[in-house]
């Protein structure tokens, strides 16, 4: 009974901007008479919000490092300008265009991550320098001026769809077999680490609450694949955003490299004496956000078909406050890119759902702003209230705050026996 | 008015699990400059902080007497309004503020909160004369040397109007003449008719000035010694601070030392920032294979300035002299270095520079190591939880599991964790900083358990510890520091306490 008070608990924890990111479909779903979940909406909220979302990948990055990025906008309009004019006015061809770009952005975060890791210059200061810096240089290189004309392949980054091969359904086939591939590999996957952590002995989840989240991420899966296979198919962004959620969650959960983020933010001085290279951290992360920046760039210029001094306005704040939707904490060492990605989607469906409703742009800033602050304060309630178990994000306010007494008790239990059996394995 | 001018009476202060003070007392004459002696931990500046409102009155028993009447503070601010300032060790100044505004801060010469700036450095350039200090009363106090800093924290007690007047090891960072300076001013101001309470390791220094000295000892008043009645020597203090038994127990052990494993040769050290400044001074030590080797220091002597700057120069800004391992010369420019070396380093400063209280025991047990368990691109996490679960049996790591959060453990678990970390590293040379400093007597029992284990294996292990019997018990050798410089090195069944702590309160300036 404890047991399952347990699990329960801590995965409401651990779940709790999902329920929260449902709860929101459906207040909306209800609301709108059921424009929200059509499938053409449900297509553009995934062709909308992808540079949202692959900035809050690397931002929550750098807010686990400790840092920040307030430059990411700028660098996006202004990588986007120099696509633009490569294409149109050097002929250079798109791909072509693409990766050079894209080496131009990774070289923009390099030079943040040197001020910011080798000179020590608070990454704040450094950002918003850029901030200013490449706004200019946006205005410079498009001479005040919006560059359109781009060719076919280029734009098709930005609204382009997977292509449909088979016989003509109704759906888009690929995309549905896509969507039933992907449920199939995360079943089968976790299935695996079940067993895998069954062999070494530790309490795994109880079966039947096992098979109802897998049922559940399945269904999810396979409905949304539906709706989008219902409407154009699978979006080209939609598929680069898949490969970069998969990458950077591996990254960050199974990587050396990843560890030592985690490690730099949660206590620089202590990753130091053990010998993490924290000056490399902090520059490999700043790069990183870098090149993600130029990314939304491109696809924010192939969407709107044109290079606009204006673009990526206010991207930087989309960003930081995705990520701190998504559970990261302030003073760095918490955060997940799957938490980032769910903070996105929530400011994604408010934007859509209040359009959709008829909100105005200015009532629509101000609610979002006033979702920010409650999403950290029920988050910060929710750990001073129960302060046990948890994933990453969860033990960050236990280090400060004393254990709660049933933890204390459990401890001291544990120290007055000489040796304990293994409790359960709290969720991770 | 006669009668002493501060009385402290059965004072107990009780900290969850510890009983910091029991029953001090301590009675200071009007006009004396008062030593207070003791170990570190002895209780010394938890007396200060209760006379000084730090621990609200109610918060300990007993009672304290101020010039004739009981007093009740609940704040420093109230004791300052009565004349007790108290001068830390680590100085409160504001470096990019100037003299002036330092000296009056939060006593500004204010009329209805706008300050009068001309009188302000009027009365600054009054007080820096009567302690000595000629210098602009613009100056920043950055700009300043320390010694000059801490001229300028008495200029700001005088400005309060200070009748007692504490100071916690006022000479620790100064030089000799800056030291000299100040004890001037101290006695000078003993003639104005105030009273001073001096907290110092340096015995010479207490000898010269002080009028009457207490010594204190496991938070107990041990004497207090009148200079007036009797010569009080040296010899006489250490005496007072160390005699208690060696009451600790220690698992029996027979070394099995071996071959030179770390040779240290003429190792100096200069401090991060200012270059000029030797914190460490031409050190010699080896520690064998196998050998428990102990470095005793009083708290400034640059026990742990010493251990990082072999632990891949992790502190101090210019490096002079050779590490030799195994009798090879070894250049560690970093930690990783260090820890590729075989070196580990256990910080004295378990949360601070020890672990990352977000991480759970496991994460934190591989954080050093991690490279071994690199499989391909990832982290083999199976085997990080062999490999955890394998140290919270062998250690006896009290934890449900190894995912519970480190910040959660109690001091002595996550001690153990610590040292797990810097096991899994497989280091040659461990250097134990205040193994057991904040953990309770059976988990500290297990730890010398382990140091011994770990000696027996043919590691070298260098223990620094503030707890002479801990050195006693636990060392085939230890040497004693001082001032940055060995000062002696003995071997085991030479060491009693009153030789350590003769040697580590040695003058090192006058040898």
């Amino acid at each position: 009974m404890n047991k399952l008070q347990n699990i329960l608990r801590g995965n409401i924890r651990q779940y709790g901007m999902v329920i929260a990111l449902a709860a929101l479909l459906v207040f909306f779903q209800l609301r709108t008479d059921g424009i929200m979940l059509k499938p053409i909406n449900v297509s553009n909220l995934v062709v909308q919000n992808a540079q949202i979302l692959i900035l809050a990948i690397g931002m929550v990055m750098v807010i686990v490092a400790r840092h920040i990025d307030l430059s990411v906008g700028s660098v996006a309009a202004f990588v986007g300008a120099v696509a633009a004019i490569l294409m149109t006015k050097h002929d250079v061809p798109w791909f072509l265009a693409v990766v050079i770009c894209l080496v131009l952005a990774a070289a923009i975060g390099a030079w943040h991550g040197f001020w910011v890791a080798y000179v020590g210059i608070p990454a704040f200061i450094v950002t918003l320098a850029s901030m200013l810096l490449f706004r200019g240089l946006t205005l410079v290189v498009l001479k005040g001026a919006t560059v359109g004309s781009l060719p076919q392949g280029f734009k098709d980054i930005g609204s382009g769809f997977l292509p449909e091969i088979g016989p003509d359904t109704g759906y888009h086939n690929v995309t549905l077999i896509l969507g039933a591939v992907a449920a199939l590999a995360l079943v089968v996957m976790d299935v695996r680490k079940r067993r895998a952590t069954q062999k070494y002995g530790f309490d795994v989840l109880p079966l039947p609450l096992f098979l109802l989240k897998n049922a559940l991420i399945a269904g999810v899966i396979i409905y949304f694949s539906y709706l989008l296979a219902s409407a154009r198919g699978l979006p080209i962004v939609g598929v680069i955003l898949f490969a970069l959620i998969i990458i950077y969650s591996f990254v960050m959960n199974r990587t050396v490299f990843g560890r030592q983020v985690y490690a730099v933010g949660g206590n620089v001085d202590a990753a130091t004496m053990s010998g993490v290279n924290t000056r490399r951290v902090d520059f490999l992360v700043m790069m990183n956000m870098g090149l993600l920046a130029g990314l939304a760039g491109l696809v924010t210029t192939a969407r709107l078909t044109a290079a606009n001094p204006k673009a990526g306005t206010n991207f930087e704040l989309d960003a930081i406050a995705a990520a701190f939707i998504g559970g990261a904490a302030v003073t760095g060492g918490v955060g997940t890119v799957i938490g980032a990605i769910v903070g996105g989607l929530v400011m994604g469906v408010l934007n859509n759902g209040m359009s959709l409703m008829g909100v105005s742009i200015d009532w629509q800033q101000a609610i979002k702003g006033l979702v920010l602050l409650a999403a950290v304060a029920f988050d910060v309630w929710n750990k001073r209230r129960t302060a046990s178990g948890g994933g990453a994000g969860a033990e960050k306010a236990d280090a400060t705050a004393p254990p709660p007494p049933e933890l204390i008790e459990e401890i001291e239990e544990l120290e007055a026996a000489d040796s304990g059996p293994p409790g359960p394995a709290p969720a991770r | 008015m006669t009668g002493p001018i501060l009385e402290m009476r059965s004072i107990t202060k009780r900290f969850p699990g510890v009983l910091a003070l029991s029953d001090v007392n301590l009675t200071v004459r009007r006009g004396d400059i008062h030593a207070i002696c003791g170990e570190n931990g002895a209780g010394k500046s938890t007396l200060m902080k209760v006379l000084s409102g730090v621990y609200p009155h109610g918060s300990y028993d007993g009672e304290v007497w101020f010039d004739g009447s009981v007093v009740e503070f609940g704040n420093l601010r109230q004791s300052e309004a009565s004349g007790i300032v108290i001068i830390h060790q680590e100085l409160a100044l504001i470096p990019e503020l100037s003299i002036a505004e330092n000296i009056f801060l939060g006593n500004e010469t204010a009329k209805r909160g706008v300050i009068n700036w001309d009188a302000a450095h009027h009365r600054a350039i009054e007080l820096m004369a009567r302690v000595g200090l000629a210098e602009n009363p613009l100056t920043k106090v950055k700009d300043l040397g320390i010694g000059k800093q801490q001229l300028v924290e008495i200029a700001k007690a005088l400005g309060k109007d200070v009748r007692l007047l504490i100071l916690d090891e006022p000479t620790a960072a100064l030089n000799d003449d800056d030291s000299a300076h100040l004890l001037d001013l101290l006695r000078g101001l003993k003639g104005k008719g105030i009273t001073s309470i001096m907290i110092s390791h340096k015995l010479n220094e207490i000898e010269q000035v002080a009028d009457a000295i207490t010594i204190l000892r496991d938070g107990r008043t041990i004497e207090t010694l009148d200079v007036a009645v009797g010569a009080v020597d040296q010899d006489r203090i250490i005496r007072g601070m160390v005699g208690r038994d060696l009451e600790h127990r220690f698992p029996d052990h027979t070394p099995e030392i071996g071959d030179v494993l770390l040779e240290v040769s003429n190792w100096s050290v200069s401090h991060p920032t200012d270059h000029s400044r030797d914190v460490i001074r031409s050190v010699d030590l080896t520690v064998r294979h196998g050998e428990i080797v102990g470095i005793a220091g009083l708290m400034g002597a640059g026990r742990t300035e010493l251990a990082r700057s072999i632990f891949g120069r992790s502190y101090g800004g210019r490096f002079e002299g050779e590490l030799r391992l195994d009798g090879k010369q070894v250049e560690l420019r970093s930690v990783h270095a260090a820890i590729g070396a075989g070196i580990a380093y256990l910080s004295e400063d378990r949360k601070g520079l020890g672990l990352n209280l977000l991480d759970d025991i496991k994460t934190s047990i591989t954080s050093a190591g991690l490279g071994k368990l690199r499989r391909g691109l990832t982290v083999d996490e199976d085997q990080e939880v062999v490999v955890a679960e394998r140290f919270r049996k062998d250690l006896n790591i009290k934890a449900p599991s190894t995912s519970v959060g480190v910040g959660k453990l109690s001091g002595g678990n996550q001690q153990k964790v610590v040292l797990s970390k810097w096991m899994f590293t497989d280091p040659q040379v461990l250097i134990l900083d205040e193994p057991t400093r904040g953990i309770d007597v059976g988990a500290k029992y297990e730890i010398y358990g382990i140091i011994q284990g770990l000696a027996k294996q043919g590691k070298g292990v260098l223990v620094i510890s503030s707890e002479l019997p801990e050195l006693i018990g636990l060392c085939d050798r230890i040497y004693t520091l001082a001032e940055g410089q060995i000062t002696q090195e003995l071997a085991r069944g030479e060491f009693t306490q009153e030789r350590l702590m003769k040697h580590m309160t040695a003058d090192v300036r006058q040898a």
